[in-house]
């Protein structure tokens, strides 16, 4: 902000003193449950039921994180979330990878080899935006019965891609439109075909809505819980039904540190996720604004 | 045998007709130009050409052979676009090579076409960059190098040069017709820069509305325009519009511009020019034609202008180009530019005497439009 020019009078200096107290209070409001869920999940069960929610954790340990990994009940099993976390990843990763090609070749096909109808085809594609889940929970799972594959990963992964496909088609296609045709014109002229083209103009300069379909998709699909729950078997849950089944087994005492431990490693990858990409998911979101 | 033939080609979208029955011919070597007001269809019909767009009704002949249903790639023809479309992740030597990479062309051979035209359009020194690195004119001779790589046998050139500024372009219009002179390849060259036209063109397709109005010479087109729009349209300043009425004077033709506060302006036709449909207009309106060359100062050419009509008015308005000066007066009922020398020593208000070359007017239908004479 030092390019702005502004008058540094006592009544401004007061006011943007308010400002900044103002955000910070809310900044602090935003980041407190998480604060809260870390501190417990670090606390041995004696100090949550003595102390109070936010005072600092006394002896802190790493007990309810390797029992949530590993030991804690969710339902009949005792073999904490630790597994489920890894179906999860095996879930996630082909579904957005699937979800992002297809969405890719939507977006290259329906801007650049325009056909009679492709708008109409896109509009209805961007209405799947909008189809709330539980619409479809009782058509998909008759579909995946049909095809043989519910209660199989094969079946999750599949929902996952035909819900996915609307938010990628719509990205991709979003971000081809700004790339010009002439581009695709000069290189049909070349001698390049439909597959051609793609990989070999139009990929290589998509790598900013490469990872906004990516950090889309993966905390989407990793963040389901409906679909994890009713279409998938006990053993290919992912780590959101775990935590819900972790959660609410309820024997003796109630836990909450390894609750929160659970929590927390249920959200670690997304978090990570936007980490280590974020940066180029607001620039992706942004390309075409401004021209390059 | 004709490089580029086009057979009364046709072309809608829906009930929009964009193009209607167009016919054109070219030699092997020929520098075609297709001008024209935006919307008269010459971009549609360089897309036809290219096979980027089908037509709905005639043929396509590129070295005698029917293209109009084969795909652009098979075509054999290269095309440098406005934007210039080149691949913004390949290097310029990748974007030069991809064309012949596409049709299987040996490494060794590709590399050899990369240096041959990075040396004839001097950007061997650009070969390693990326398009992002390059100004606007060193994009420009990279387009053009990746239609050259191919060595197809018609080339065309979609308004390359409207993106460059004033000076560069006139720079790379040079640069072209030395091109096309050293290489003698066939172009087709869509522009609605009547000054390329004219400077680069063997011929001239002057479109409007989808019909090619004249097809012929830069000289044809410039000084024996077919009618009002193609004499407006070519030429800078455009060609002066008069209104007058033909009469028959003493032993020939007159015209009679009538002037509203003074005496009307009455200007002999010449003899050899007399047209064919000019005895069934007598005593009717006709437009007559002037470019402002036709005029000049009384006393620059005396020694040569023997026919020259001689005529004043009170000059409007002066403006100086530096290489001449163009001068704004009132003729008849409208206002006309004339070209003088950068000597005349004029200034707006005063009276001045000029010539008119009627030997080069060109008269026209006042309704119709089109040339009588």
């Amino acid at each position: 902000m030092a390019n702005v020019i502004r008058r540094q009078t006592p009544a401004a200096r007061l006011f943007r003193g308010l400002l900044y107290g103002v955000l910070i209070l809310a900044a602090l409001f935003y980041i407190l449950p998480l604060v809260v869920m870390l501190m417990t999940s670090v606390k041995p069960l004696s100090e949550i039921s003595a102390g109070s929610l936010l005072s600092l954790p006394q002896n802190p340990t790493l007990t309810p994180w390797t029992k949530a990994w590993g030991e804690a009940c969710t339902g009949m099993r005792c073999e904490g979330v630790g597994g489920y976390f890894w179906n999860s990843f095996a879930i996630v990763i082909p579904a957005v990878l699937i979800s992002t090609t297809i969405g890719a070749l939507n977006g290259y096909a329906l801007t650049k080899w325009r056909f009679k109808g492709s708008e109409l085809v896109f509009a209805l594609m961007l209405f799947g935006c909008f189809i709330p889940f539980q619409v479809v929970l009782l058509p998909m799972a008759q579909t995946l019965g049909w095809l043989g594959i519910s209660s199989s990963r094969a079946g999750l992964i599949l929902v996952h891609v035909v819900f996915g496909i609307a938010f990628t088609t719509l990205f991709f296609r979003n971000f081809y439109v700004g790339i010009p045709n002439e581009l695709v014109s000069a290189a049909k002229l070349d001698g390049a075909g439909f597959f051609r083209i793609f990989w070999r103009i139009l990929l290589p300069v998509s790598a900013p809505i490469i990872v906004v379909s990516v950090i889309w998709q993966f905390t989407q699909i990793w963040n389901d819980f409906l679909f994890g729950v009713a279409f998938s078997a006990h053993n290919t849950q992912p780590v959101t039904v775990a935590l819900n089944n972790l959660v609410n087994t309820s024997t003796g005492v109630r836990e909450y540190n390894v609750d929160m431990a659970a929590a927390m490693i249920a959200a670690l990858p997304t978090l990570v996720v936007y980490v280590l990409a974020g940066k180029y998911f607001v620039r992706g979101l942004t390309a075409g604004s401004v021209k390059g | 045998m004709a490089a580029l033939e086009i057979h009364n080609v046709r072309k809608e979208f829906g009930s929009e007709r964009v193009l209607k029955d167009v016919s054109i011919s070219i030699d092997s070597g020929e520098f075609l130009i297709l001008v024209g007001p935006s919307g008269c269809g010459k971009s549609t019909l360089m897309n036809a050409i290219a096979g980027l767009e089908p037509v709905t009704a005639g043929n396509i002949y590129i070295d005698g052979e029917d293209v109009t249903w084969r795909t652009p790639a098979d075509r054999d023809i290269a095309m440098v676009f406005q934007s210039y479309a080149l691949y913004p992740s390949m290097t310029v030597r990748q974007n030069i090579s991809f064309g012949l990479e596409m049709r299987k062309v040996p490494k060794p051979e590709r590399e050899a076409a990369v240096e041959r035209v990075a040396d004839l359009l001097q950007i061997t020194h650009l070969l390693d960059r990326k398009p992002a690195q390059l100004s606007g004119g060193q994009r420009q001779r990279v387009a053009m190098g990746r239609a050259l790589a191919r060595e197809p046998k018609v080339y065309l050139f979609d308004e390359p040069l409207s993106n460059l500024d004033a000076k560069l372009r006139v720079d790379m219009r040079t640069e072209i017709k030395k091109l096309h002179q050293r290489l003698g390849t066939t172009i087709v060259y869509v522009t609605h820069d009547q000054v390329e036209a004219m400077t680069l063109a063997d011929c001239i397709a002057v479109m409007r509305d989808g019909h090619i109005l004249q097809l012929g010479t830069p000289d044809e087109v410039y000084n024996n325009p077919v009618d009002m729009f193609v004499a407006g349209f070519m030429g800078s300043p455009s060609m002066n519009f008069i209104r007058a009425t033909l009469e028959d004077g003493n032993g020939g033709y007159q015209l009679r511009i009538t002037t509203p506060e003074e005496a009307d302006l009455v200007l002999p036709w010449p003899e050899a020019r007399i047209g064919a449909g000019m005895a069934e207009r007598l005593n009717q309106p006709v437009i007559l034609g002037l470019r402002p060359e036709h005029f000049s100062e009384e006393d620059e050419r005396l020694t040569s202008q023997a026919e020259g009509t001689l005529l004043s008015a009170n000059v409007a308005v002066v403006e100086p180009t530096g290489a001449d000066i163009l001068l704004r007066l009132p003729l008849g009922e409208q206002e006309v530019t004339a070209r003088v020398g950068p000597k005349c020593a004029v200034a707006a208000g005063e009276r001045l005497a000029l010539r008119v070359d009627m030997g080069r007017a060109i008269l026209f239908d006042a309704e119709t439009e089109q040339r009588i004479a």
